[in-house]
């Protein structure tokens, strides 16, 4: 089963180069980003079949009565075998669900697979739903922008949880407009995000039921060739500073080079400044045993146009999603020069 | 000392080639049959494990239509919405001229890891198995077989079922028409906090499914296989024990001399029990290398038997597998050291100082005969308490066992007590006849071989015969109709019958259900009433007017099986459409399921859904062409989709004879290991016999009489085994026709007798015997007369 | 082995001393209440050839069974080198019976299946005291250079009996025992085996108990007792 999920991904998500390659070769079928893009809403909110990848990506930093931290991830992938629909069974766009929740003590996840066509999963944009099986990602509001409120659902063998999500300020977009470049080659995505979500909600354990709140971050990206050849992985923080204040930085890491590394820096009030290539620094402290490998799961991130020095500390250290095609993905804290909570995601690491 | 001890002793062998020769085929061909028949066994009993594990369908539930109807789509989108892990797959067989494909499709998107077999792994090009037209995974043999036309490319997997591909379920869509899943497969562990899956559908829920069903049909045949590989290798090692006891025989003043020279009887034994040990080992090779081959030859015949009658499928080839070598292996040194025993039990007890005479090694006393007697008649009398009370097919085989081995021990006291009933004119006759009887102990278990041999023969064969015959009258009886016609879909058969309606004498719609009854597979058929069924339909016990009954409604009739399996007779109820009174039970060859038949009305009534797209034409049979040309012309059904009764009986038949080819092919290999057998145990008495021959010659009986008389004497004695056999064979007939086939087919036939076959059966054996005999006869004829002479002067 | 090396070495200091090889001590045997042998003692010492005579049942061949420890006796001791091999277990007497008896049969009692050369070495093979050089001595001195590679069958009686004498001398035994050796053979063919053995015993210093029923073979042995009815008798 897994050896053949691990192919099947290959066609899409990760190939021989590593895990970042999300398909390097270039298939002239799928549309490619460009630049100055214009988004239509809810349309984009919804799936984009001529490009080869796609994922609704959301996670959450989450507190319970007694002031323990959580984390929830929900990620819905669409992976494209060809740039069109059809009906029911030959449907050329497959869906892969992934569902974690981290304690301090836990870490658990769940993973679906699913074909488009027959209706077991899929996104539509108005209304707008995203859902593969019993998951689900649907507005709560009738009225305004889809993603203002959100209701989520996921459960696992061992777990489910159900998140309610108000937005708190506006969608914003990385990069140039939503254009996000990848690397020096100028591979590139659309990508945009709301980060500013205040979420409630219940956490079923196998000890019980946990009530939480928090806040959380969605992120939309889609593209049909983003990384370069030589990139290895990534590593992806969003930061939720103590004063309201947000920001997105990730490195992609090569083995040919330095990383390439990019920042998105939002203001309390949603205005943003995107900042390429070497303006943010990764740099691993501590690592980690996870799942037979050596993982970083303690950052500095020196930020020197905004001032800012910081380290991070997961909220677990063995936040590991043992899904199709591996990775860790957990809540963070950090101190320093600034004080807030976080998302860390690292994928690439063998 | 040892090496000293055990070099003199073998010199034997490379002494008399022969007898070593005799001695490696008796083994060999021992473990040959019996490896053989084992082979096919195992090969089957794989295939049978690989089918039920296909798509982990042995551990995984599965969630079906009623009736056997695919699950709608949106009932499986409905249960993943609810968060139950079930898995769709799309099956179905494709037919097309002699093409014939099982296809399986999969969802390995949602499969459970139970159902993603091995072969799914490995360097499978997921993008093409995913992507229209899609990729067919099958194995060798099936990818060479006959299949239909317009298939995907292949990708070659041995661990796929015989007969199938597995595919993505949207080639299978694709392929079979079909957009809802045939069935759901569970995943055996659900999401935390989801209600039972029971409560959530009303789909049927399906315990997981193991080989179990197909075995416990075909279980029948294979112990009909062993009992024969088992009496094959019985008669095997009447000629090892014939080749090792001569050689004993011979070998017992060098034993003797061995001994004197200060040789422990330790270590003579276990240079005896080392040498046999390595003959054994390398005619237990051969001999698996035999086995192989006779089983790779039956198998087809095997696979096709098994198809046929069973339903199964199994591949008409063998794979090579070391463990059955192995224990083939441990088999021919098991029935070596049997055979041995004897032989070894009389060096060890020898005496050191006897004289070093030699005497007939396998001289049974009148006191042994007597017992071996006694002993046949206890067995005889356990195999008709077994006949009559014995439950299963066990006892069925037990009571074989005891028949024949009873008939076997019997034997030489009804061939002395015939001997010396036999009229005597003078004293030559009187001689032979008398040193006749004194052969008797030697040659017994020679003639025991045979006498099994030509009673299995008989047996089979009129059991092959009567069923044979039994078969033709009741298709005769069954089909009917002059001709057959396979629509489409229902819709066209709707459509060609309201079309030829006018110009036939009756429609006859052939509509059935899978159903199951008690807890086994089972179909129901629904009929019209009309005469074809009411005044041919062959009825083995039936109520009043069953007929009437039946067009009322509130009837049913029950296939044989059925019938004998659940223990119902007309009167009894069967559970079924609420209860309906059995009114009849027919007979129904060649099928391994249960089967009931109520009326029409009444089967549309309990499968409302299900609509017939076969149906029988009553037609004057001079007409049967012309409608069989239109119905392919002006319908545009293909060839297959219109057969006449003679095809029908012709496939049906053949079928029939592929059943038996191998039973058959066992028959004659055994007649052929027991003329062996014979061969082995005159050789052994030739030389041991001079002493009695000498005087003859010395008092004026020429050598080519005495050579004569020995011919005569074999074929005489081969007489009356073969009048002996007869009538255990027909007891053997009657024990499978009426034990055995009721338990393992579930249906019990007239016996017939075919004097035909028995004279055929009667050459066969005296040639053997005549083939048997010739060598040593011929030898006698030119022994030198300095050999004779010697003789008197050696005697002491 | 224990006792093999005992007695050899017993062997080795009583052959010096001129010691008793056989000693046979109040012998009795019956087979099926018919007594056969009825107290008989006899002494045999290295070097020495005793003929062994008596009519047809006598219980010459028994005595001399019993002296070979083919056979126990009823009672009495059987004492070769000074151990009683009567009451020996099978492995035990088998041993005695290759390392320090050579048999030689009326019947000649060769392997058929084997050649000459093998039958000759045979007992010295078991004993595992085989030397090539003395078997071609003795198939030398035997006359039977040229048939070593021939099978007994393909043989004269004499020529096969000279064969079992090759085959018995070869282990360099203490003790013959021989048993009718030319009963099977002509008169001449007969003296000229007998002739033969007499010269290879003396030669390789072994005592040598012989059973015979002719007088005249017996004068020519250097002692000789006779057996009447189970007793002895004077000769």
């Amino acid at each position: 089963m897994r050896l053949l999920l691990a192919l099947l991904l290959t066609l899409t998500h990760a190939n021989a180069q590593g895990f970042a390659g999300l398909g390097t070769a270039a298939d002239e079928r799928f549309a490619v980003p460009q630049p100055n893009p214009t988004f239509t809403f809810p349309t984009d909110h919804g799936p984009h079949p001529d490009y080869r990848i796609e994922w609704w990506y959301l996670t959450a930093t989450l507190q319970g009565p007694d002031g323990t931290e959580y984390g929830v991830q929900w990620t819905l992938f669409r992976s494209a075998l060809a740039p069109d629909t059809s009906d029911t069974w030959t449907a050329p766009q497959l869906f892969m669900g992934h569902a974690g929740l981290t304690t301090p003590t836990a870490h658990f996840h769940a993973e679906r697979l699913a074909r488009g066509g027959t209706g077991q999963a899929g996104v539509t944009s108005d209304p707008f739903r995203a859902h593969i099986d019993d998951w689900e990602m649907a507005p709560t509001a009738p009225d305004g922008d889809a993603y203002d409120a959100l209701h989520l659902t996921a459960r696992g063998p061992d777990f489910a949880y159900d998140l309610d999500l108000t937005a708190e300020g506006p969608l914003i977009f990385h990069g140039q407009d939503g254009y996000s470049v990848k690397s020096a080659e100028g591979q590139a995505s659309y990508y945009y995000s709301q980060p500013f979500y205040t979420a409630t909600g219940t956490l079923s354990l196998p000890d019980g039921d946990i009530s939480v709140t928090g806040t959380a971050w969605l992120d939309r990206e889609w593209s049909s060739q983003p990384l370069s050849e030589d990139q290895l992985g990534w590593d992806w923080f969003s930061l939720q500073f103590e004063d309201g204040a947000r920001m997105m930085a990730f490195a992609l890491r090569s083995d040919a080079g330095p990383a390439f590394t990019s920042a998105t820096w939002i203001n309390p009030d949603g205005t943003t400044q995107s900042y390429g290539d070497g303006h943010v620094y990764l740099t691993p402290l501590a690592t980690s045993e996870v799942a037979d490998r050596t993982i970083p799961t303690e950052w500095q991130i020196t930020f020197p146009d905004r001032d800012i020095d910081i380290r991070t500390a997961p909220v677990n250290a063995q936040s590991w999603m043992d899904t199709s095609f591996p990775y860790w993905e957990g809540p963070i804290t950090f101190t320093g020069t600034h004080a807030g909570r976080g998302y860390l995601e690292m994928t690439g690491y063998e | 000392m040892f090496l000293t001890a055990l070099q003199s002793l073998s010199s034997h062998w490379r002494h008399r080639p022969g007898q070593l020769a005799m001695l490696a085929i008796g083994l060999a061909l021992a473990t040959a049959l019996w490896s053989g028949v084992q082979a096919i066994n195992a090969e089957a009993r794989a295939a049978y494990d690989r089918a039920a594990a296909t798509l982990g369908q042995d551990q995984l539930a599965r969630l079906e239509g009623p009736d056997g109807r695919p699950v709608p789509l949106a009932d499986f989108i409905a249960l993943r919405a609810q968060g139950y892990l079930v898995s769709p797959v799309i099956s179905g067989e494709l037919r097309d001229g002699d093409g014939r494909l099982r296809v399986l499709g999969i969802d390995p998107l949602t499969a459970p890891a139970a159902a993603q077999g091995p072969a799914l792994d490995g360097d499978l090009d997921l993008a093409t198995f995913f992507t229209d037209p899609g990729l067919l995974l099958m194995t060798e043999a099936t990818a060479s077989g006959p299949l239909p036309a317009g298939l995907p490319e292949f990708v070659l997997s041995e661990t796929v079922p015989p007969a199938a591909a597995i595919t993505d379920i949207s080639t299978a869509a694709r392929l079979l028409e079909q957009v809802d899943p045939t069935y759901l497969l569970v995943a055996p562990e659900q999401p935390f906090g989801l209600p039972p899956l029971a409560e959530a559908t009303d789909l049927r829920l399906r315990a997981p499914e193991t080989a179990d069903d197909i075995s416990r049909l075909t279980d029948s045949f294979h112990l009909n296989l062993t009992a024969f590989g088992l009496l094959s290798f019985g008669v095997g090692l009447f000629i090892v024990h014939a080749a090792i006891g001569l050689a004993f025989e011979q070998r017992r003043a060098s034993v003797r001399t061995l001994r004197a020279l200060g040789t422990p009887l330790r270590t003579v034994l276990l240079a005896l029990a080392l040498e046999l040990a390595v003959i054994a080992l390398v005619a237990g090779i051969i001999g698996i290398l035999l086995g192989y081959l006779i089983a790779a030859a039956l198998m087809p015949g095997v696979a096709g038997t098994l198809r046929g009658l069973y339903g199964a499928e199994i591949e008409g080839i063998l794979r090579f597998d070391p463990t059955w070598a192995i224990s083939a292996l441990l088999i021919t040194w098991i029935g070596a050291a049997a055979a041995a025993v004897q032989a070894m039990i009389r060096t060890a007890r020898m005496p050191l100082l006897a004289p070093a005479l030699p005497r007939a090694w396998a001289q049974a006393s009148g006191r042994m005969i007597r017992l071996q007697a006694v002993a046949a008649l206890a067995l005889f009398a356990l195999a008709i308490a077994l006949a009559g009370v014995g439950q299963g097919l066990i006892a069925a085989f037990l009571c074989l066992a005891a028949l024949l081995i009873g008939a076997a021990l019997i034997l030489p006291a009804l061939t002395t007590a015939a001997l010396r009933l036999l009229p005597t004119r003078g004293a030559f006759s009187e001689w032979v006849l008398a040193d006749t009887r004194q052969q008797v102990p030697g040659l017994s278990l020679a003639l025991m071989a045979l006498l099994l041999a030509l009673s299995a023969n008989i047996g089979v064969s009129t059991m092959v015969g009567s069923f044979r015959s039994t078969f033709t009258g009741w298709l005769d009886q069954r089909l009917a109709s002059e001709l057959y016609v396979t629509a489409a879909n229902p819709a066209e058969a709707a459509r060609i019958m309201e079309a030829i309606e006018p110009d036939v004498d009756a429609i006859l719609p052939i509509i059935s259900a899978d159903q199951r009854l008690f807890d086994r597979p089972a179909q129901i058929f629904g009929v019209v009433d009309h005469p074809t069924y009411r005044d041919a339909w062959p009825l083995l016990s039936q109520s009043e007017n069953p007929w009437d009954q039946l067009a009322n409604g509130n009837a049913v009739l029950i296939n044989e099986q059925l019938a004998r399996r659940e223990d119902l007779s007309p009167g009894d109820t069967l559970p079924f459409a609420g209860g309906l009174p059995i009114v009849g039970v027919y007979s129904d060859y060649g099928n391994p399921n249960g089967q009931a038949i109520v009326s029409l009305n009444r089967f549309a009534e309990t499968f409302p859904d299900t609509q017939a797209f076969r149906f029988a034409l009553r037609i004057p049979p001079d007409d049967a062409p012309a409608m069989a040309t239109r119905l392919r012309e002006d319908f545009g059904l293909p060839t297959d989709a219109v057969t006449n009764q003679a095809q029908v009986k012709a496939f049906s038949l053949h079928v029939f004879d592929q059943t038996f080819r191998v039973t058959g092919a066992l028959n004659i290999l055994t007649l052929g290991v027991a003329g062996i057998a014979l061969l082995t145990s005159l050789l052994t008495l030739a030389n041991l016999r001079l002493p009695q021959l000498a005087p003859l010659w010395a008092i004026g009986t020429s050598r080519a009489t005495l050579a004569r008389v020995e011919l005569i004497r074999a074929l005489g004695l081969a007489i009356l085994t073969f009048v002996f056999a007869l009538p255990v064979g027909l007891a053997l007939a009657w024990v499978l026709l009426a034990l055995v086939n009721v338990e393992a087919f579930g249906w019990r036939l007239p016996m017939q007798l075919f004097p035909g076959d028995w004279a055929r059966l009667f050459g066969l054996a005296l040639i053997a015997a005549g083939l048997a005999a010739l060598g040593p006869a011929l030898r006698l004829a030119r022994i030198p007369p300095a050999r004779l002479t010697q003789i008197f002067a050696q005697e002491r | 082995m224990q006792w093999g090396v005992e007695i050899a070495s017993r062997a080795a200091t009583s052959s010096a001393m001129k010691d008793t090889l056989l000693d046979l001590q109040d012998i009795q045997k019956s087979y099926d209440a018919t007594p056969v042998l009825a107290g008989v003692s006899v002494t045999l010492s290295a070097g020495e050839t005793l003929a062994l005579t008596g009519e047809s049942g006598s219980g010459k061949s028994t005595l001399l069974h019993l002296a070979g420890g083919l056979d126990q006796p009823d009672a009495g001791r059987v004492l070769l080198h000074g151990q009683d091999i009567g009451q020996m277990d099978d492995t035990a007497r088998a041993e005695a019976r290759r390392l320090h008896i050579g048999l030689i049969f009326q019947q000649f009692n060769l392997v058929p299946s084997l050649t000459v050369g093998s039958n000759i070495a045979l007992q010295a093979r078991l004993a595992g005291r085989h030397d090539a050089a003395f078997c071609t001595t003795l198939g030398h001195r035997l006359g039977l250079s040229d048939l070593t590679t021939r099978y007994p069958e393909q043989l004269s009686g004499g020529q096969q009996q000279r064969v079992a004498i090759a085959r018995a001398l070869a282990p360099k035994p203490a003790l013959i025992l021989a048993d009718e050796p030319t009963g099977n053979l002509d008169e001449d063919t007969g003296d000229a085996v007998l002739s033969l053995l007499l010269d290879l015993v003396s030669e390789t210093g072994a005592g040598l108990l012989m059973v015979t029923h002719s007088p005249r073979l017996a004068g020519r042995l250097s002692r000789r007792i006779h057996l009447s009815r189970g007793a002895l008798a004077a000769a």
